[in-house]
């Protein structure tokens, strides 16, 4: 009995040391970005343009550049993944067709960012002549989040009761209006949810806008949607291998401006799921 | 009127439903039609089992068993790091930790799901690598061991919430069960609730492992990029997708080597769609 006891705690022990393992580095690299990044950020640094080969300067064009690519990745994807999502939570019945749109998603969410970056190059930049562009980097970032949209915002919407629809379908309203006055309303906080999470995702990613849309530097910024653009995830990436002598407090600045971007975006969304979590009355 | 616009709206529908399995099929199409047309020059077979990968040299070689190794150490490396502690975390958090620190815990693996893998390769070059190197004495820290340490950090998000989803709809009467009969919590964690959530947990690993194997700016930031075959985790490697992100920029639209970089593409889009496929396939068991 006391042996058993004994490897319970031991088997315990473990594993929480293996949940600090992961957490605790989290918050180390949090802390450790913050902390050296956080000298870096004035108002200069946020609104001017990189000087001396991105040495000094500011970063104002590769944020600039990294909303634009998220605004249109979502005007693309939001649309899209809406319609997508009432139709399987709505329309869609269980069959062989609803399996494979299935998996679809989930094959979209697996496939490797980078690819979507080499899909992206030969649909958009290459076969559409769209050149690299703003328009190639956000429909390429457009599809990459689209199962992300899908997959947050389709438990919205199987979340409101049936009952609902029932009741709306009794009084005479067609399905359509049902959806549009009854199951949408009642989804919205689900699907700003997966559409924020979306947001985070692609301003983070770099390997789609590689090929498709980032300017290694520009110094002004990009007047319409055929301009290519400097975007933060890259810029980061550039200033880190590819420009030599960089001052690290330029390095962690950037790392810093683009977490908490990123995180920003998450964190509104998990408020928004809480709140709508806390006031759900059914 | 009104039936018209219904029928326009609901016809737009279906075809925004097929979507997701549009974009699959243009993916893997627009993919096979520019590497395929490496084919015509290189033999299949000598592109998948050559061992050298020259793609600028006069004649370029482009043999991509180096950038498979790569990616396959790297990955082996990080499922052993990963895998063991993702599923031990999954298991603390969803049986073991009181309800408050289980938010918290949530949270922070969510944190770590958040953060851009660039900003993971820029803190490794900063921090793991020169701690690699200094460790292992070694004249460079951006090897192998380096990648898959980042990598399991990349992995273990996606294992612990998957692993923790199938614990948490494990039947709560088969706990109940185990403990009327007398069992410890650890005997019925070990006997009853790994077993039951066992496929689940085979999901949440070979999904991980998809993220890592699919990874690309981190493991091109902190691997070496040096594209020979790896004879110990303390070398320099260089992945798969890490030489489609660092070369693409360079070859010429239409050349042997762009065409190369999308055959590149194709295996890994089958790869993770070989992976995706059957993940699917063990949580579609669960139920």
């Amino acid at each position: 009995m006391r042996n058993t006891k004994r490897t319970q705690k031991i088997a315990f022990f473990l594993m929480l040391l293996a949940t600090l393992l992961i957490v605790v580095p989290v918050g180390m690299i949090v802390v450790i970005i913050v902390q050296k990044g956080l000298p870096a950020i004035n108002w200069q640094f946020l609104s001017d343009i990189p000087r001396q080969g991105m040495r000094t300067g500011g970063i104002f064009p590769a944020i600039i550049g990294t909303i634009y690519l998220v605004l249109g990745a979502i005007v693309f994807a939001l649309p899209i993944g809406l319609l997508a999502v009432i139709y399987l939570s709505e329309y869609s019945r269980d069959n062989f067709l609803t399996r494979i749109i299935r998996l679809a998603i989930v094959n979209l969410s697996g496939v490797p960012s980078v690819v979507y970056g080499l899909f992206g190059l030969a649909l958009f930049v290459v076969f559409f002549k769209f050149g690299a562009s703003i328009l190639s980097g956000s429909l390429t970032l457009g599809i990459m989040i689209l199962p992300i949209i899908i997959t947050t915002s389709r438990e919205a919407l199987e979340s409101v009761p049936q009952s609902f629809r029932e009741v709306s379908l009794s009084l005479g309203a067609s399905k359509w209006q049902t959806i549009r006055h009854i199951v949408l309303p009642n989804a919205i906080p689900g699907i700003l949810t997966g559409t924020i999470l979306g947001l985070g995702r692609a301003a983070g990613e770099t390997a789609p806008i590689l090929f498709t849309v980032a300017a290694f530097y520009l110094p002004q910024l990009p007047k319409s949607i055929f301009d290519q653009a400097m975007a933060l995830p890259y810029h980061l990436y550039v200033i880190s291998t590819q420009v030599p002598n960089v001052d690290e407090k330029v390095r962690y600045g950037t790392a810093l401006v683009l977490l908490v971007l990123v995180l920003f975006m998450n964190l509104v969304a998990i408020i928004i799921r809480y709140r709508f979590r806390k006031k759900k009355k059914w | 009127m009104r039936k018209l616009k219904e029928f326009i709206i609901e016809k737009l529908i279906l075809v925004c439903g097929l979507a997701a399995i549009f974009f699959v099929v243009l993916i893997f199409l627009f993919l096979l039609k520019e590497g395929l047309a490496l084919f015509k020059s290189v033999n299949p077979f000598a592109f998948i089992f050559g061992k050298s990968w020259y793609p600028i040299s006069e004649p370029a070689q482009l043999g991509i068993m180096p950038l498979i190794l790569g990616s396959l150490l790297v990955t082996l490396g990080a499922a052993i790091i990963s895998i063991p502690i993702g599923v031990a975390c999954a298991v603390y958090i969803s049986e073991v930790a009181p309800s408050k620190t289980k938010e918290i815990l949530k949270s922070g693996i969510e944190l770590l799901a958040a953060i851009p893998s660039v900003v993971l390769g820029f803190i490794g070059m900063v921090t793991l690598v020169p701690w690699v190197k200094s460790v292992f004495h070694l004249p460079t820290g951006l090897t192998a061991l380096s990648g898959s340490i980042m990598l399991a950090f990349m992995a273990m998000p996606t294992i612990v919430s998957v692993a923790e989803d199938a614990l948490y709809s494990v039947p709560k009467n088969y706990k109940e069960g185990a403990f009327a009969l007398g069992a410890t919590h650890w005997q019925t964690i070990y006997r009853v609730m790994l077993p039951a959530a066992s496929s689940g947990i085979v999901a949440a690993v070979m999904l991980g492992i998809g993220r890592v194997i699919g990874e690309t700016m981190a493991v091109m930031m902190i691997t070496g990029n040096s594209a020979i075959i790896p004879h110990s985790i303390l070398q320099p490697v260089r992945t798969l997708t890490a030489t489609i992100a660092a070369e693409m920029g360079e070859a010429v639209v239409g050349s042997e080597h762009y065409f190369a970089l999308f055959a590149i593409g194709i295996v890994l889009f089958v790869i993770s769609f070989i992976i995706n496929v059957t993940a699917d396939l063990f949580l579609h068991k669960r139920q």
